[in-house]
């Protein structure tokens, strides 16, 4: 079987700083890692092939560099890597981004032969919105599974599949069909090590680069920002409140500083002194 | 749709910045709201959009619908009647078998056949699992805008949906506009909108729209259906005082510091991003932007230096106290109440002085 999964490489969000005065981005030196919510995808992607064989193609769409990204998906374990990179595509929003990704993975079923499951990462941890599996989903017309806890069954014969998805409140048991598209929940599996002979492949590997033609996108109207129909007009830092926090005295011991927060806290809510005794005495 | 990164110096030029929008989305008008609903009970986020939705179609001087999908039944007819109380001008009601439960694909064709027929500009819904499954398929599908987890909502002087949403990460903030397409869509997460206050007996017109699908039509099939147990579940959204901890805290055994103010207080514990992908704190306890939002009336954060995006998931709180070593930390811009000090020496005293306090020998001192 095939299984293709869209990575997407951003920096490591624990490390942005705002620049002080001017409060723009300072991206120099901050390091990238592939989004870790695309990692349990990869992971459930390899467990599924090491059970009933084929192969796992790992995909991205970014700069040059985010080649970075896809040798470490192959030294985790991916078969191949295509990386889809074109200056047309600076600028996609997540509709433009769907389409690129689309026409990409149309390319690598014709190169490769056809995915059965395409897995994407259930949000990415820069831009958060988890619409690129859903939209990829729909315009190649696969079933669309998001928020997976566990693949239970994966039966090759009829192209089933039975699977648990979290819903809001509970987790529902689905029978589905292939080709789909999932988007696996973090923590339903745990991301291996890559093994040595892996890490030694991947040093030799080499990554698929496509360009828009390469992958078979003629319409270059439908990428990067002339394909985006949102706009961002305003970037901003958020405006500190007009006041800073009234800064409660610091006494000689920890108890009395404590006695000191507990009579400010109750000065600036009154009522609240009613509402936690009830609740502190509910316990 | 917000991943993309701002290029300002390209802005005037492209083709989406043009203001004047095509003709064929002239005839969208009005305000939409998706009304979700899973197993009879609407969704709390859906009355908070509702709240937000009025403001927007009372400034653009239209209506405000909601939109109830859902197996046919009493169910629907309820959902209608609690979208109007919370401030719905009419109600479009789709009921169908396959709506029984929610499935992405009936659900996304069946908003996306009632978008088409009855056009709206704004197009509403919570950024829960369910809101956020059906959003990206339903936007795909219609070729228009989706900006995500917004924080604020507006209309500008032309008209348009103004979304604002963090960015990078959540350090800085940025507005997004669907310019040229229809509808604008947009997703908000629960409890970063205020609840709107119920009015008994207000009521609304209902609009039936049938949709012509058969479970046979339908691959996906649920089998069952495992409810989460109440108790496995934090309340962190909904409880009256929350008590948080963050990096400050040095130590995961440290964080049971802040758990033990939490039981003291009968409040809900959480903690900052940093924990969490540390795996000190299970993530249902995120409190910020990609975790949950909070609404009490008390927040206590330990240690928490107070980052854009765990900011935007606090801001709603009546009165934030910030405990933290560092007063140039960016939680003391937002925290009503600060106390320069270390918070692992300074929580084990305040937990004993608010147990000495709350305890019910105490009233007498309480009440004077």
């Amino acid at each position: 079987m095939h299984f293709v999964v869209c990575i997407k490489q951003v920096p490591d969000s624990a490390q942005i700083r705002v620049h002080p005065v001017t409060n723009t981005i300072m991206r120099q030196g901050v390091p990238t890692i592939i989004n870790p919510y695309d990692l349990f995808s990869l992971e459930e992607a390899l467990r599924l092939r090491d059970k009933v064989g084929g192969e796992v193609t790992v995909l991205t769409m970014g700069p040059p560099m985010a080649a970075d990204s896809l040798r470490k998906a192959l030294t985790i374990g991916a078969d191949r890597a295509v990386l889809l990179t074109d200056r047309f595509f600076a600028g996609s929003d997540t509709l433009a981004t769907t389409y690129a990704l689309a026409q990409a993975i149309r390319k690598i079923g014709e190169t490769f032969g056809k995915p059965d499951i395409v897995f994407a990462g259930k949000q990415t941890i820069d831009g958060d919105t988890a619409q690129v599996g859903p939209g990829i989903a729909k315009r190649l017309e696969l079933l669309q599974l998001t928020y997976v806890s566990a693949i239970l069954e994966l039966d090759q014969e009829n192209s089933a599949v039975k699977l648990e998805r979290r819903s809001e409140g509970g987790v529902q048991i689905l029978q589905s069909r292939l080709p789909c598209m999932i988007t696996m929940l973090e923590g339903s599996n745990i991301v291996r090590r890559g093994r040595i002979d892996d890490a030694l492949r991947a040093a030799r590997a080499e990554v698929v680069t496509w360009n828009a033609k390469d992958a078979g996108i003629e319409d270059l109207t439908l990428c990067g920002l002339r394909g985006s129909p949102t706009v961002v007009k305003r970037v901003f830092a958020p405006q500190a409140r007009a006041e800073k926090a009234a800064l409660v005295e610091v006494a000689a011991t920890p108890a009395a500083t404590a006695e000191n927060l507990i009579e400010a806290i109750f000065a600036k809510a009154p009522t609240l002194q009613a509402d936690m005794v009830k609740l502190a005495s509910g316990f | 749709m917000s991943e993309k990164k701002p290029a300002p110096q390209a802005a005037g030029s492209r083709a989406s910045m043009k203001k004047e929008l095509p003709e064929k989305y002239r005839d969208h008008k009005h305000v939409w709201v998706f009304i979700e609903m899973e197993r009879g009970i609407v969704h709390p986020v859906s009355f908070e959009l509702l709240g937000e939705g009025r403001k927007l179609a009372d400034k653009l001087g239209v209506e405000l619908a909601g939109v109830v999908m859902g197996g046919p039944g009493e169910d629907v007819q309820h959902a209608a009647r609690e979208a109007f109380a919370h401030g719905a001008d009419l109600c479009y009601i789709i009921e169908n078998p396959v709506l029984a439960d929610y499935r992405n694909e009936p659900y996304s064709k069946g908003l996306t056949q009632l978008v088409n027929a009855h056009k709206p500009e704004i197009l509403l819904l919570g950024a829960t699992t369910l809101g956020r499954d059906l959003a990206g398929s339903v936007a795909t599908t219609l070729l228009t805008g989706l900006t995500a987890d917004c924080t604020e909502l507006n209309v500008d002087d032309d008209k348009s949906l103004a979304a604002t949403r963090p960015t990078f990460g959540g350090s800085l903030l940025c507005t997004i506009y669907t310019l040229n397409y229809r509808p604008q869509m947009a997703t908000v997460r629960p409890r970063v909108m205020a609840m709107p206050a119920r009015q008994e007996g207000r009521s609304g017109r209902v609009v039936p729209f049938q949709i012509d699908l058969k479970e046979t039509d339908i691959i996906t099939k649920i089998l069952s259906f495992i409810p989460d147990r109440d108790s496995s579940k934090s309340n962190l959204a909904f409880a009256d005082i929350v008590v948080a901890g963050g990096m400050g805290l040095q130590s995961p055994e440290n964080y049971q510091l802040v758990k033990n103010l939490a039981s003291v207080l009968g409040a809900e514990f959480g903690a900052s991003r940093p924990l969490i992908q540390k795996g000190w704190v299970t993530s249902d306890r995120q409190i910020g932007q990609t975790g949950k939002t909070i609404r009490p009336k008390l927040y206590i954060a330990a240690g928490i230096s107070g980052a854009i995006q765990h900011r935007v998931g606090v801001e709603g709180a009546d009165l934030i106290v910030a405990i933290n070593s560092d007063r140039n930390a960016p939680i003391m811009d937002f925290a009503h109440l600060g106390i320069v000090t270390d918070a692992i020496r300074f929580l084990p005293a305040l937990t004993e002085a608010f147990r000495q306090r709350l305890s019910p020998h105490a009233k007498d001192r309480l009440a004077g």
